[in-house]
């Protein structure tokens, strides 16, 4: 099939919609743009709903309304537009409502600035919003990859029923590659038992996080950790790059891991056995895949467009078996492949 | 013997968590019996607030769901443009709708969505033991303002119905009461209406219920029906505010 050359941010609206999408719900921010201003034209020509809301907050709510009902709702926004959707996200996970929710991230802390930045890893991995809970947290390194993560982002929401969020990178998403848009559009959704769809029929049905009654939280929150754990048993999926004989393994997702890849390929030129561990979904971590090369003689690092946040994760799947350093800059600095070689060197010697 | 009155099939058997003298049972009973008469309790989808009426899914016998503090505008939207077919309403207090809400109040009416709301305004935070709320009338003690509400220091009571009825989005708005019985009367043919509005497809039906808190307002329930209707109708006048729907 004959690839399109398309923006990282055009490849995850088609995934989208190839899915089924049945509402897209955003705000303008740098750098997503692209996916309203898409999606306002795309969504109208199939009948679907599209609304430019009035705040991120409002943009977040829509998706947990339409997400209750059983559709298929989406929303984007880059990094600071997240911390405003954090509300809706704590009550969708609360309520169990399957939304996804997209952050083609940003530089910050506040308003930061509008480079590539993966410092948003702590606020989608670690919680976010208030209250014990995991989103299910994937991140695309290409524009096939934002295309075919979109396009199963849904299925595994509804599955779980817990709100999915696709962690991007701004670079990512403003880049141009080719795209194989090979998805067979999903249009047929099996019946769902918790849904809002009016009681007709049957005893009427509520979705609600707030659980007054003795005990009533806790028991909620337990059933939820079994959700995770089966989730954590089911969902885990990274990509392997030459790490079978590495002696230096690096840890790094989207954007960071593809700088990696070419040192590690200038690292193998040079007789250096350096090798990738890539994470693609980020909740759950590939902590057990991770572990399994933690053996001596073997260093990590991570690489990261932040000050160090995955690299405690790396840390406690190596478990104090084997070294964890890491390389990385902030708000909008770029780690180079040659830094990343030179990393490498260091740690080999 | 034919029963000729009973409890709405739309409202359960349910005790209700309100205190003594509060007008959220009468509402809830009004909205109701409007959708048990306009027969859509099989399509209709509830949005509660936070506040008081936070547990109005255990009394509505139909499709409820809760929403983040002045969120239910934008949660209701994203019930009804996915599914234009169902009747959706949401049911806010004044902090909910009209403090924290404000924009996704604002912005749902002026978008027009074909939806009801259901405003019960109380001139305080009731849940929270009596707060000032942004419909808290001028001089009025509340938790927040012992000293009164001073427009220098608190500003003024916000007029939802007028504010939201410049707006080209807003269909029908009135503004009722139920200190009384001819007042529930009106009240329950207003938001009969409303729910009417959407079924017809006319677009935003709101309405604004004066209501009484005798218990945050440290009245009897028969003085704070009087202060609603000597007080609170000074500053909050009745009637029907907007109507584009003829």
């Amino acid at each position: 099939m004959v690839k399109k050359l398309v923006k990282g941010n055009i490849a995850l609206c088609e995934g989208a919609i190839a899915a089924g999408l049945d509402a897209y719900f955003g705000y303008p921010i740098t750098p997503q743009n692209e996916v309203p201003a898409y999606m306002s034209r795309k969504m109208v020509e199939l009948k679907r709903v599209f609304i430019q809301a009035e705040s991120e907050l409002a943009a977040a709510n829509m998706v947990l309304g339409a997400c209750a009902t059983g559709k298929r709702a989406m929303t984007s926004s880059s990094s600071p537009g997240i911390s405003l959707k954090q509300e809706a996200i704590s009550y969708m996970a609360g309520m169990e409502v399957p939304g996804v929710i997209v952050n083609v991230q940003r530089g910050g802390p506040g308003l930061g600035n509008i480079s590539g930045s993966q410092a948003d890893y702590f606020q989608a991995v670690k919680g976010g919003g208030h209250g014990d809970y995991h989103l299910i947290v994937f991140a695309p390194a290409n524009a096939q990859e934002m295309y075919e993560i979109a396009y199963n982002a849904f299925d595994i929401a509804q599955k779980y029923r817990n709100p999915v969020m696709l962690l991007c990178d701004g670079i990512i998403g403003q880049m141009m590659e080719p795209v194989d848009f090979n998805k067979e559009p999903k249009t047929k959704f099996e019946y769902r038992d918790w849904i809002l769809d009016g009681c007709k029929g049957r005893e009427p049905r509520s979705l609600k996080s707030l659980l007054m009654e003795d005990g009533a939280l806790e028991k909620h929150n337990l059933d939820l950790q079994k959700k995770y754990k089966l989730i954590e048993e089911n969902e885990v999926k990274a990509e392997l790059y030459q790490v079978e004989d590495a002696e230096v393994i690096i840890v790094a997702y989207g954007i960071s891991s593809r700088i990696s890849k070419n040192a590690i390929k200038q690292a193998r030129e040079k007789g250096i056995k350096a090798g990738l561990i890539r994470p693609i979904t980020l909740w759950p971590f590939p902590s057990k895949i991770i572990a399994s090369y933690a053996k001596p003689g073997v260093k990590f690092f991570s690489v990261e467009f932040s000050l160090g946040q995955m690299v405690e994760d790396v840390k406690l799947a190596v478990n104090g078996k084997c070294p964890v350093d890491f390389l990385g800059r902030a708000g909008g600095g770029i780690v180079s492949d040659k830094d990343v070689l030179n990393k490498i060197i260091e740690l080999a010697k | 013997m034919e029963k000729i009155l009973s409890r709405p099939k739309a409202l359960k058997d349910h005790p209700l968590s309100y205190c003594p003298g509060c007008g959220h049972g009468i509402v809830h009973r009004l909205v109701a019996q409007a959708i048990d008469d306009l027969g859509i309790r099989e399509r209709t989808i509830a949005v509660a607030p936070v506040g008081c009426a936070v547990f109005a899914y255990n009394y509505f016998n139909f499709d409820t769901t809760e929403a983040p503090h002045g969120r239910p505008p934008a949660v209701a939207t994203g019930i009804k443009r996915t599914n234009p077919d169902k009747i959706v309403f949401t049911y806010q207090g004044d902090g909910d709708l009209a403090a924290i809400g404000t924009a996704e109040t604002i912005h749902c009416a002026n978008r027009g969505e074909n939806i009801t709301v259901i405003f019960i305004n109380n001139a305080n935070y009731g849940m929270t033991g009596g707060q000032m709320a942004p419909t808290t009338l001028l001089g009025q003690v509340t938790e927040t303002t012992p000293f009164g509400r001073d427009p220098q220091r608190e500003g003024y009571p916000i007029n939802v119905c007028e504010l939201l009825a410049g707006l080209k989005g807003t269909k029908y708005i009135e503004r009722v009461s139920v200190c009384d019985a001819p007042h529930v009367i009106q009240a329950g043919k207003a938001i009969k209406k409303a729910f009417q509005n959407q079924i017809e497809g006319k677009g935003y039906s709101f309405i604004e219920v004066v209501s009484h808190c005798p218990v945050d307002w440290g009245k009897t329930p028969i003085d704070a029906t009087k202060w609603v209707k000597e007080e609170m109708f000074k500053t909050f006048p009745l009637g029907v505010i907007k109507d584009e729907t003829k």
